[in-house]
Protein backbone atom coordinates (compact mmCIF):
# COMPACT_ATOMS: atom_id res chain seq x y z
CA UNK A 1 0.00 0.00 0.00
CA UNK A 2 2.90 2.62 0.75
CA UNK A 3 4.88 0.79 -1.60
CA UNK A 4 2.22 1.54 -4.18
CA UNK A 5 1.85 5.30 -3.27
CA UNK A 6 5.14 6.42 -2.31
CA UNK A 7 7.65 4.09 -4.37
CA UNK A 8 5.73 2.65 -7.31
CA UNK A 9 5.09 5.72 -9.19
CA UNK A 10 9.08 6.25 -9.92
CA UNK A 11 10.02 2.75 -10.44
CA UNK A 12 7.21 2.48 -13.12
CA UNK A 13 7.04 5.79 -14.62
CA UNK A 14 10.26 7.54 -16.45
CA UNK A 15 8.65 10.79 -16.29
CA UNK A 16 8.49 10.83 -12.64
CA UNK A 17 12.12 9.63 -12.32
CA UNK A 18 13.34 13.01 -14.08
CA UNK A 19 11.04 15.09 -12.26
CA UNK A 20 12.35 13.76 -9.20
CA UNK A 21 15.74 14.41 -10.51
CA UNK A 22 14.77 17.78 -11.36
CA UNK A 23 13.45 18.85 -7.80
CA UNK A 24 16.54 16.98 -6.28
CA UNK A 25 18.65 19.33 -8.67
CA UNK A 26 16.19 22.22 -7.76
CA UNK A 27 16.52 22.46 -3.71
CA UNK A 28 19.91 21.70 -3.68
CA UNK A 29 21.15 24.91 -6.01
CA UNK A 30 17.86 27.24 -5.19
CA UNK A 31 17.50 26.39 -1.05
CA UNK A 32 20.82 27.38 0.16
CA UNK A 33 20.09 30.99 -2.00
CA UNK A 34 17.21 30.89 -0.83
CA UNK A 35 18.05 31.29 2.91
CA UNK A 36 20.42 34.12 1.93
CA UNK A 37 17.30 35.92 -0.13
CA UNK A 38 15.28 35.69 3.22
CA UNK A 39 18.73 36.84 5.43
CA UNK A 40 18.64 39.56 3.38
CA UNK A 41 15.59 40.61 3.37
CA UNK A 42 15.46 40.28 -0.40
CA UNK A 43 12.24 37.41 -0.38
CA UNK A 44 9.96 39.82 -2.13
CA UNK A 45 13.15 40.98 -4.54
CA UNK A 46 13.15 37.15 -5.30
CA UNK A 47 9.84 37.09 -6.52
CA UNK A 48 10.51 40.07 -7.85
CA UNK A 49 13.01 38.97 -10.46
CA UNK A 50 11.44 35.63 -11.16
CA UNK A 51 8.36 37.83 -13.34
CA UNK A 52 11.27 40.06 -14.77
CA UNK A 53 12.38 36.81 -16.42
CA UNK A 54 9.10 36.36 -18.15
CA UNK A 55 9.42 38.93 -20.86
CA UNK A 56 13.13 37.46 -21.94
CA UNK A 57 11.81 33.86 -21.97
CA UNK A 58 9.01 35.33 -23.96
CA UNK A 59 10.48 36.51 -26.21
CA UNK A 60 12.72 33.26 -26.50
CA UNK A 61 9.38 31.65 -26.72
CA UNK A 62 8.30 34.35 -29.80
CA UNK A 63 11.15 33.30 -31.91
CA UNK A 64 11.56 29.40 -31.41
CA UNK A 65 8.58 28.30 -29.20
CA UNK A 66 9.00 26.17 -26.48
CA UNK A 67 12.62 25.56 -27.10
CA UNK A 68 14.92 25.24 -24.01
CA UNK A 69 17.99 27.32 -25.45
CA UNK A 70 15.87 30.17 -25.94
CA UNK A 71 13.80 30.33 -23.07
CA UNK A 72 16.71 29.87 -20.69
CA UNK A 73 19.02 32.36 -22.73
CA UNK A 74 16.08 35.00 -23.26
CA UNK A 75 15.34 34.24 -19.06
CA UNK A 76 18.89 35.03 -18.24
CA UNK A 77 19.22 38.22 -20.30
CA UNK A 78 16.31 39.49 -19.30
CA UNK A 79 16.50 38.30 -15.35
CA UNK A 80 20.73 39.78 -15.28
CA UNK A 81 19.57 43.09 -17.13
CA UNK A 82 16.55 43.59 -14.27
CA UNK A 83 19.13 42.95 -11.68
CA UNK A 84 21.42 45.13 -12.98
CA UNK A 85 18.72 48.10 -14.08
CA UNK A 86 17.01 48.04 -10.52
CA UNK A 87 20.64 47.80 -8.37
CA UNK A 88 21.80 50.77 -10.83
CA UNK A 89 18.62 52.59 -10.14
CA UNK A 90 18.95 51.76 -6.13
CA UNK A 91 22.61 52.70 -6.21
CA UNK A 92 22.32 56.08 -8.31
CA UNK A 93 18.66 57.56 -7.00
CA UNK A 94 16.97 57.96 -3.69
CA UNK A 95 15.00 54.51 -5.14
CA UNK A 96 15.60 51.42 -2.70
CA UNK A 97 16.09 47.86 -4.57
CA UNK A 98 12.60 46.93 -3.23
CA UNK A 99 11.12 49.96 -4.81
CA UNK A 100 12.58 49.99 -8.45
CA UNK A 101 12.61 45.72 -8.42
CA UNK A 102 8.36 46.25 -7.67
CA UNK A 103 8.16 48.63 -10.71
CA UNK A 104 10.03 46.18 -12.89
CA UNK A 105 8.02 43.52 -11.83
CA UNK A 106 4.90 44.53 -12.85
CA UNK A 107 5.52 45.67 -16.15
CA UNK A 108 7.68 42.45 -17.28
CA UNK A 109 4.54 40.48 -15.91
CA UNK A 110 2.24 42.23 -18.09
CA UNK A 111 4.74 42.20 -20.94
CA UNK A 112 6.07 38.95 -21.19
CA UNK A 113 1.88 37.35 -21.01
CA UNK A 114 1.80 39.66 -23.61
CA UNK A 115 4.28 38.31 -25.75
CA UNK A 116 2.86 34.66 -24.86
CA UNK A 117 -0.50 35.46 -25.79
CA UNK A 118 0.34 36.81 -28.96
CA UNK A 119 2.00 33.83 -30.59
CA UNK A 120 1.10 30.81 -28.42
CA UNK A 121 -2.45 29.20 -27.27
CA UNK A 122 -3.33 28.71 -23.64
CA UNK A 123 -1.64 25.91 -23.17
CA UNK A 124 1.69 27.50 -23.72
CA UNK A 125 0.71 30.12 -21.21
CA UNK A 126 0.33 27.63 -18.45
CA UNK A 127 3.02 26.09 -19.10
CA UNK A 128 5.50 29.32 -19.24
CA UNK A 129 2.98 30.77 -16.10
CA UNK A 130 3.37 27.09 -13.94
CA UNK A 131 5.99 25.40 -15.85
CA UNK A 132 5.56 21.74 -16.12
CA UNK A 133 8.15 19.31 -13.98
CA UNK A 134 7.05 16.40 -15.16
CA UNK A 135 7.63 17.09 -19.12
CA UNK A 136 11.24 17.95 -18.42
CA UNK A 137 13.46 16.07 -21.11
CA UNK A 138 16.97 15.23 -20.97
CA UNK A 139 18.20 18.61 -22.18
CA UNK A 140 16.52 20.41 -19.65
CA UNK A 141 16.95 18.05 -16.45
CA UNK A 142 20.72 18.73 -17.74
CA UNK A 143 20.63 22.66 -17.89
CA UNK A 144 18.81 22.63 -13.94
CA UNK A 145 21.61 19.84 -13.21
CA UNK A 146 24.06 22.55 -14.63
CA UNK A 147 23.25 25.53 -12.90
CA UNK A 148 22.79 23.64 -9.58
CA UNK A 149 26.17 23.02 -10.06
CA UNK A 150 27.60 26.29 -10.70
CA UNK A 151 25.47 27.44 -8.22
CA UNK A 152 27.27 25.26 -5.49
CA UNK A 153 30.59 26.31 -6.63
CA UNK A 154 29.80 29.95 -6.62
CA UNK A 155 28.54 29.71 -3.18
CA UNK A 156 31.58 28.09 -2.19
CA UNK A 157 33.64 31.41 -3.68
CA UNK A 158 31.63 33.94 -2.48
CA UNK A 159 30.77 32.76 0.56
CA UNK A 160 32.37 34.25 3.30
CA UNK A 161 32.32 38.02 1.65
CA UNK A 162 28.59 37.39 1.18
CA UNK A 163 28.32 36.35 4.76
CA UNK A 164 30.16 39.28 6.31
CA UNK A 165 28.56 41.35 3.57
CA UNK A 166 25.02 40.57 5.24
CA UNK A 167 26.33 41.07 8.89
CA UNK A 168 28.04 44.14 8.64
CA UNK A 169 28.96 45.42 5.09
CA UNK A 170 30.77 48.30 6.45
CA UNK A 171 33.45 46.95 8.24
CA UNK A 172 33.96 44.61 4.63
CA UNK A 173 34.21 47.49 2.87
CA UNK A 174 37.55 48.37 5.22
CA UNK A 175 38.81 45.12 4.64
CA UNK A 176 38.14 44.13 1.48
CA UNK A 177 37.09 45.02 -1.94
CA UNK A 178 35.39 41.56 -2.36
CA UNK A 179 31.38 43.15 -1.17
CA UNK A 180 30.16 44.30 -4.89
CA UNK A 181 31.58 41.39 -6.39
CA UNK A 182 30.02 39.28 -3.98
CA UNK A 183 26.70 40.86 -4.16
CA UNK A 184 26.51 40.67 -7.75
CA UNK A 185 27.63 37.25 -8.24
CA UNK A 186 24.67 36.51 -5.64
CA UNK A 187 22.33 38.13 -7.92
CA UNK A 188 23.62 36.38 -10.72
CA UNK A 189 23.00 33.03 -8.26
CA UNK A 190 19.73 34.16 -8.24
CA UNK A 191 18.86 34.83 -11.68
CA UNK A 192 20.25 31.36 -12.71
CA UNK A 193 18.18 29.91 -10.12
CA UNK A 194 15.29 31.36 -10.83
CA UNK A 195 15.66 30.09 -14.88
CA UNK A 196 15.89 26.78 -13.33
CA UNK A 197 13.06 27.13 -11.38
CA UNK A 198 11.11 28.61 -14.22
CA UNK A 199 11.68 25.42 -15.88
CA UNK A 200 10.00 23.03 -13.25
CA UNK A 201 7.63 25.62 -11.69
CA UNK A 202 6.96 28.02 -14.08
CA UNK A 203 7.60 31.74 -13.29
CA UNK A 204 4.35 32.57 -10.81
CA UNK A 205 6.08 29.71 -8.39
CA UNK A 206 9.93 29.58 -9.42
CA UNK A 207 10.59 31.64 -6.63
CA UNK A 208 8.76 28.88 -4.26
CA UNK A 209 11.53 26.30 -3.89
CA UNK A 210 13.65 29.25 -2.72
CA UNK A 211 11.85 30.40 0.00
CA UNK A 212 9.34 28.51 1.17
CA UNK A 213 12.07 26.05 2.45
CA UNK A 214 14.23 28.92 3.84
CA UNK A 215 11.64 30.15 5.98
CA UNK A 216 11.08 26.08 7.20
CA UNK A 217 15.00 26.48 8.21
CA UNK A 218 14.18 29.78 10.25
CA UNK A 219 12.17 28.10 12.58
CA UNK A 220 14.40 25.08 13.18
CA UNK A 221 18.06 26.36 13.48
CA UNK A 222 19.97 29.17 14.44
CA UNK A 223 22.97 28.98 12.61
CA UNK A 224 23.50 29.52 8.30
CA UNK A 225 24.96 26.38 7.62
CA UNK A 226 22.10 24.32 9.38
CA UNK A 227 19.87 26.62 8.20
CA UNK A 228 20.74 25.94 4.56
CA UNK A 229 21.23 22.22 5.11
CA UNK A 230 17.43 21.86 6.64
CA UNK A 231 16.31 24.28 3.83
CA UNK A 232 17.58 21.93 1.01
CA UNK A 233 16.53 18.71 2.58
CA UNK A 234 12.98 20.17 3.32
CA UNK A 235 12.95 21.48 -0.76
CA UNK A 236 13.70 17.80 -1.35
CA UNK A 237 10.88 16.43 0.94
CA UNK A 238 8.40 19.01 -0.44
CA UNK A 239 9.73 17.72 -3.74
CA UNK A 240 9.58 14.09 -3.61
CA UNK A 241 6.13 14.11 -1.54
CA UNK A 242 4.56 16.82 -4.01
CA UNK A 243 5.49 14.60 -7.01
CA UNK A 244 3.61 11.63 -4.92
CA UNK A 245 0.84 13.67 -4.37
CA UNK A 246 0.55 15.35 -7.73
CA UNK A 247 0.79 11.56 -9.19
CA UNK A 248 -1.89 10.20 -7.08
CA UNK A 249 -4.76 13.02 -6.82
CA UNK A 250 -4.18 15.06 -10.35
CA UNK A 251 -3.22 18.01 -9.10
CA UNK A 252 -0.68 19.74 -11.27
CA UNK A 253 2.63 19.25 -9.59
CA UNK A 254 3.85 22.43 -9.38
CA UNK A 255 1.38 23.68 -7.08
CA UNK A 256 1.25 20.25 -5.24
CA UNK A 257 5.14 21.14 -4.77
CA UNK A 258 4.36 24.25 -3.25
CA UNK A 259 1.49 23.17 -1.28
CA UNK A 260 3.56 20.22 0.55
CA UNK A 261 6.44 22.80 1.22
CA UNK A 262 3.56 25.39 2.68
CA UNK A 263 1.85 22.33 4.78
CA UNK A 264 5.81 21.80 5.91
CA UNK A 265 6.16 25.71 6.71
CA UNK A 266 2.83 26.15 8.66
CA UNK A 267 4.43 23.03 11.00
CA UNK A 268 6.90 24.85 11.56
CA UNK A 269 5.65 28.41 12.25
CA UNK A 270 3.52 26.55 14.83
CA UNK A 271 6.15 23.82 16.04
CA UNK A 272 9.58 24.94 15.06
CA UNK A 273 11.95 24.85 18.33
CA UNK A 274 13.26 28.40 17.38
CA UNK A 275 10.33 30.98 17.99
CA UNK A 276 7.83 28.86 17.07
CA UNK A 277 4.15 29.72 18.06
CA UNK A 278 3.77 27.05 20.31
CA UNK A 279 7.27 27.00 21.77
CA UNK A 280 6.43 30.77 22.42
CA UNK A 281 3.33 30.15 24.05
CA UNK A 282 4.50 27.28 26.44
CA UNK A 283 8.39 27.90 27.00
CA UNK A 284 8.90 25.99 30.28
CA UNK A 285 10.08 27.05 33.46
CA UNK A 286 12.99 29.56 33.33
CA UNK A 287 16.14 28.38 33.79
CA UNK A 288 18.72 29.32 36.89
CA UNK A 289 21.07 31.16 34.88
CA UNK B 1 58.56 61.41 14.94
CA UNK B 2 57.50 60.23 11.19
CA UNK B 3 53.81 61.10 10.02
CA UNK B 4 51.53 58.23 10.01
CA UNK B 5 48.37 60.04 8.89
CA UNK B 6 48.46 63.59 7.15
CA UNK B 7 45.92 66.34 5.94
CA UNK B 8 46.24 68.10 2.79
CA UNK B 9 43.99 70.86 2.48
CA UNK B 10 41.39 68.04 2.98
CA UNK B 11 37.74 68.66 2.50
CA UNK B 12 35.36 66.16 2.66
CA UNK B 13 31.88 66.47 2.56
CA UNK B 14 28.25 65.11 1.32
CA UNK B 15 26.13 67.25 -1.66
CA UNK B 16 29.17 69.06 -2.09
CA UNK B 17 28.66 70.77 1.40
CA UNK B 18 31.62 70.48 3.50
CA UNK B 19 31.56 68.39 6.53
CA UNK B 20 35.22 68.71 7.40
CA UNK B 21 36.72 71.76 5.75
CA UNK B 22 40.29 72.56 4.45
CA UNK B 23 41.60 70.39 7.31
CA UNK B 24 45.83 70.44 7.35
CA UNK B 25 47.89 68.69 9.71
CA UNK B 26 50.01 65.27 10.68
CA UNK B 27 49.53 62.55 13.01
CA UNK B 28 52.60 61.03 14.45
CA UNK B 29 52.70 57.37 14.46
CA UNK B 30 51.88 56.33 17.85
CA UNK B 31 49.91 59.21 18.63
CA UNK B 32 46.61 58.69 21.26
CA UNK B 33 44.88 61.24 19.16
CA UNK B 34 41.44 62.39 20.87
CA UNK B 35 38.84 64.15 18.44
CA UNK B 36 36.19 66.21 19.96
CA UNK B 37 33.79 68.65 18.72
CA UNK B 38 30.08 69.70 19.08
CA UNK B 39 27.51 67.04 16.96
CA UNK B 40 28.01 67.67 13.24
CA UNK B 41 31.58 68.25 13.50
CA UNK B 42 33.04 66.52 11.36
CA UNK B 43 34.34 63.73 13.32
CA UNK B 44 32.52 60.87 11.91
CA UNK B 45 33.35 62.04 8.25
CA UNK B 46 37.21 63.02 9.10
CA UNK B 47 37.00 59.07 10.21
CA UNK B 48 35.12 58.05 7.17
CA UNK B 49 37.44 59.61 5.11
CA UNK B 50 40.40 58.00 6.52
CA UNK B 51 39.14 54.32 6.32
CA UNK B 52 38.54 55.32 2.91
CA UNK B 53 34.71 55.23 2.64
CA UNK B 54 34.45 58.85 1.88
CA UNK B 55 36.28 60.22 -0.92
CA UNK B 56 37.88 63.72 -0.24
CA UNK B 57 36.04 66.71 -1.86
CA UNK B 58 39.50 68.35 -2.52
CA UNK B 59 42.71 67.68 -0.62
CA UNK B 60 44.61 64.41 0.05
CA UNK B 61 45.02 62.25 2.95
CA UNK B 62 48.06 60.01 3.29
CA UNK B 63 48.23 57.36 5.23
CA UNK B 64 52.29 57.01 5.44
CA UNK B 65 52.35 53.81 3.21
CA UNK B 66 49.41 51.86 4.74
CA UNK B 67 46.69 50.73 2.80
CA UNK B 68 43.15 52.02 3.78
CA UNK B 69 42.50 48.24 4.45
CA UNK B 70 45.19 48.19 7.01
CA UNK B 71 42.77 50.57 9.32
CA UNK B 72 41.03 48.86 12.38
CA UNK B 73 37.77 51.07 11.50
CA UNK B 74 34.73 51.11 14.55
CA UNK B 75 31.86 53.07 13.33
CA UNK B 76 29.69 54.78 15.24
CA UNK B 77 26.50 53.58 13.96
CA UNK B 78 27.40 50.38 13.31
CA UNK B 79 25.26 49.09 10.56
CA UNK B 80 25.39 45.14 12.30
CA UNK B 81 22.29 43.31 11.16
CA UNK B 82 21.75 41.76 15.01
CA UNK B 83 19.34 39.48 13.12
CA UNK B 84 21.89 37.33 11.16
CA UNK B 85 22.61 33.84 12.63
CA UNK B 86 26.04 34.02 13.07
CA UNK B 87 28.01 33.26 16.42
CA UNK B 88 29.89 36.02 18.25
CA UNK B 89 33.25 33.48 17.88
CA UNK B 90 32.50 33.20 14.16
CA UNK B 91 31.46 37.19 14.04
CA UNK B 92 34.87 38.42 15.94
CA UNK B 93 36.95 35.80 13.38
CA UNK B 94 36.36 37.84 10.81
CA UNK B 95 38.76 39.94 11.98
CA UNK B 96 40.93 37.53 11.13
CA UNK B 97 40.48 38.77 7.07
CA UNK B 98 43.89 39.83 6.48
CA UNK B 99 45.04 36.54 7.41
CA UNK B 100 42.65 34.23 5.87
CA UNK B 101 41.16 36.41 2.83
CA UNK B 102 38.04 34.35 1.15
CA UNK B 103 39.15 30.62 1.71
CA UNK B 104 41.72 30.64 4.57
CA UNK B 105 40.55 28.44 7.41
CA UNK B 106 40.86 29.20 10.69
CA UNK B 107 43.66 26.80 12.27
CA UNK B 108 44.75 25.75 15.95
CA UNK B 109 46.43 29.08 16.41
CA UNK B 110 43.56 31.44 14.84
CA UNK B 111 41.01 29.91 17.19
CA UNK B 112 43.35 30.60 20.31
CA UNK B 113 43.49 33.96 18.93
CA UNK B 114 40.03 34.28 18.68
CA UNK B 115 39.03 33.00 22.04
CA UNK B 116 42.02 35.50 23.15
CA UNK B 117 40.50 38.32 22.37
CA UNK B 118 37.43 37.27 23.64
CA UNK B 119 38.80 36.83 26.92
CA UNK B 120 40.37 40.18 26.81
CA UNK B 121 37.54 41.59 26.67
CA UNK B 122 35.49 39.59 28.88
CA UNK B 123 33.35 37.93 27.06
CA UNK B 124 34.38 34.18 27.83
CA UNK B 125 31.49 31.89 27.24
CA UNK B 126 29.86 33.75 24.85
CA UNK B 127 31.48 32.19 21.87
CA UNK B 128 28.35 30.23 20.72
CA UNK B 129 25.74 32.86 21.24
CA UNK B 130 24.36 34.19 18.95
CA UNK B 131 25.22 38.16 18.15
CA UNK B 132 21.64 39.62 18.54
CA UNK B 133 21.47 37.88 21.96
CA UNK B 134 24.40 40.39 23.10
CA UNK B 135 23.60 43.94 25.13
CA UNK B 136 24.79 46.71 24.00
CA UNK B 137 28.03 46.88 26.18
CA UNK B 138 28.56 43.49 24.87
CA UNK B 139 28.23 44.25 21.75
CA UNK B 140 30.76 47.07 21.76
CA UNK B 141 32.92 44.56 23.57
CA UNK B 142 32.73 42.35 20.97
CA UNK B 143 33.56 44.80 18.54
CA UNK B 144 36.93 45.71 20.36
CA UNK B 145 37.82 42.40 19.81
CA UNK B 146 37.77 41.85 16.63
CA UNK B 147 39.57 45.76 16.13
CA UNK B 148 41.95 43.44 18.41
CA UNK B 149 42.07 40.71 15.98
CA UNK B 150 42.50 43.13 13.41
CA UNK B 151 45.95 43.72 14.99
CA UNK B 152 46.64 47.10 12.95
CA UNK B 153 49.24 50.06 13.32
CA UNK B 154 46.33 52.39 13.35
CA UNK B 155 43.21 52.13 15.02
CA UNK B 156 39.99 54.52 14.31
CA UNK B 157 37.04 54.63 17.11
CA UNK B 158 34.55 56.72 16.38
CA UNK B 159 32.31 57.46 19.54
CA UNK B 160 33.23 53.70 21.02
CA UNK B 161 31.85 54.29 24.48
CA UNK B 162 28.16 56.31 23.58
CA UNK B 163 25.52 54.24 26.38
CA UNK B 164 28.58 52.34 27.76
CA UNK B 165 28.55 51.78 31.57
CA UNK B 166 31.44 53.05 33.32
CA UNK B 167 32.74 49.49 34.53
CA UNK B 168 33.06 48.23 30.25
CA UNK B 169 34.53 51.72 29.72
CA UNK B 170 37.07 51.75 32.17
CA UNK B 171 38.13 48.33 30.38
CA UNK B 172 37.94 49.30 26.99
CA UNK B 173 40.00 52.14 27.78
CA UNK B 174 42.57 50.28 29.33
CA UNK B 175 42.58 48.19 26.17
CA UNK B 176 43.00 51.58 24.08
CA UNK B 177 45.94 52.20 26.69
CA UNK B 178 47.16 48.68 25.98
CA UNK B 179 47.27 49.87 22.47
CA UNK B 180 48.94 53.18 22.68
CA UNK B 181 51.70 51.28 24.44
CA UNK B 182 52.24 48.82 21.84
CA UNK B 183 53.18 52.06 19.61
CA UNK B 184 49.58 52.06 17.07
CA UNK B 185 48.10 54.85 16.70
CA UNK B 186 44.83 55.59 17.92
CA UNK B 187 42.18 58.33 16.85
CA UNK B 188 39.52 58.32 19.04
CA UNK B 189 35.91 60.39 19.00
CA UNK B 190 35.08 61.34 22.50
CA UNK B 191 32.06 63.41 24.17
CA UNK B 192 33.34 62.80 27.47
CA UNK B 193 36.09 65.64 28.64
CA UNK B 194 37.11 64.09 31.48
CA UNK B 195 37.94 61.04 30.15
CA UNK B 196 39.95 63.34 27.30
CA UNK B 197 42.18 65.03 29.99
CA UNK B 198 42.60 61.76 31.67
CA UNK B 199 43.68 59.22 28.95
CA UNK B 200 44.42 61.46 25.59
CA UNK B 201 47.63 63.20 25.31
CA UNK B 202 46.97 64.45 22.19
CA UNK B 203 43.51 66.18 21.02
CA UNK B 204 42.11 68.05 18.30
CA UNK B 205 39.13 70.13 18.57
CA UNK B 206 37.19 69.87 15.32
CA UNK B 207 33.91 72.19 13.93
CA UNK B 208 34.18 71.33 11.10
CA UNK B 209 37.73 72.89 10.22
CA UNK B 210 40.21 72.48 13.01
CA UNK B 211 39.76 75.02 16.10
CA UNK B 212 42.87 73.20 17.57
CA UNK B 213 45.26 70.99 17.66
CA UNK B 214 47.80 69.65 19.95
CA UNK B 215 48.36 68.59 23.34
CA UNK B 216 45.20 67.95 25.01
CA UNK B 217 45.49 70.67 28.03
CA UNK B 218 46.49 73.20 25.07
CA UNK B 219 43.55 72.42 23.20
CA UNK B 220 40.50 72.26 25.70
CA UNK B 221 40.04 75.40 26.77
CA UNK B 222 36.79 77.15 27.69
CA UNK B 223 37.89 80.01 24.39
CA UNK B 224 38.82 77.12 22.49
CA UNK B 225 35.26 74.82 23.37
CA UNK B 226 32.89 77.85 23.21
CA UNK B 227 34.53 79.02 19.58
CA UNK B 228 34.15 74.99 18.45
CA UNK B 229 30.43 75.41 19.91
CA UNK B 230 29.57 78.81 17.91
CA UNK B 231 29.57 76.52 14.82
CA UNK B 232 26.75 76.40 12.89
CA UNK B 233 25.28 73.26 12.74
CA UNK B 234 23.06 73.41 9.51
CA UNK B 235 24.19 73.51 6.20
CA UNK B 236 23.81 76.33 3.80
CA UNK B 237 21.52 75.33 0.97
CA UNK B 238 22.20 79.14 -0.70
CA UNK B 239 26.25 79.00 -0.01
CA UNK B 240 28.39 79.72 -2.87
CA UNK B 241 31.65 78.23 -3.96
CA UNK B 242 34.21 77.82 -1.41
CA UNK B 243 36.57 80.19 -2.66
CA UNK B 244 38.80 79.58 0.78
CA UNK B 245 42.68 78.71 -0.14
CA UNK B 246 44.77 75.81 1.67
CA UNK B 247 46.95 78.37 3.13
CA UNK B 248 43.93 80.46 4.54
CA UNK B 249 42.41 77.14 6.24
CA UNK B 250 43.59 76.93 10.10
CA UNK B 251 46.37 74.69 10.24
CA UNK B 252 47.61 72.86 13.34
Amino acid sequence: MLYDALIAPFLEFEFMRRALAGVVALALGGAPIGVFLMLRRMSLVGDAMAHAILPGAAIGFLFSGLNLFAMTFGGLIAGFSVALLAGLVSRVTVIKEDASLAAFYLVSLAVGVTIVSMRGTNIDLLHVLFGNILALDDQTLLVIAFNATITLVVMAVIYRPLVIECVDPVFLRTVSRAGAPAHLAFLALVVVNLVNGFHALGTLLAVGLMILPAGIARFWSRDITGMMMISVASAMVSGYFGLVLSFQTKVPSGPAIILVAAVLYVFSVLFGNVSGLVRQLFPGRHLEA
Amino acid sequence: MTAQLAFQNVTLGYDRHPAVHHLNGEIAAGSLLAVVGPNGAGKSTLFRGIVGILKPLTGAITLGGLKARDIAYLPQSVDIDRTFPISVFDFVGTGLWRTTGIFGGLGKTARAQIGQALASVGLNGFENRNIGTLSGGQMQRMLFARVLLQDARVIVLDEPFNAIDTKTSADLIALVRHWHAEKRTVLAALHDMEMVRSHFPETLLLARGSVAWGSTQQVLTADNLLEARRMCEAFDDGAGTCVVDAAHSRAA
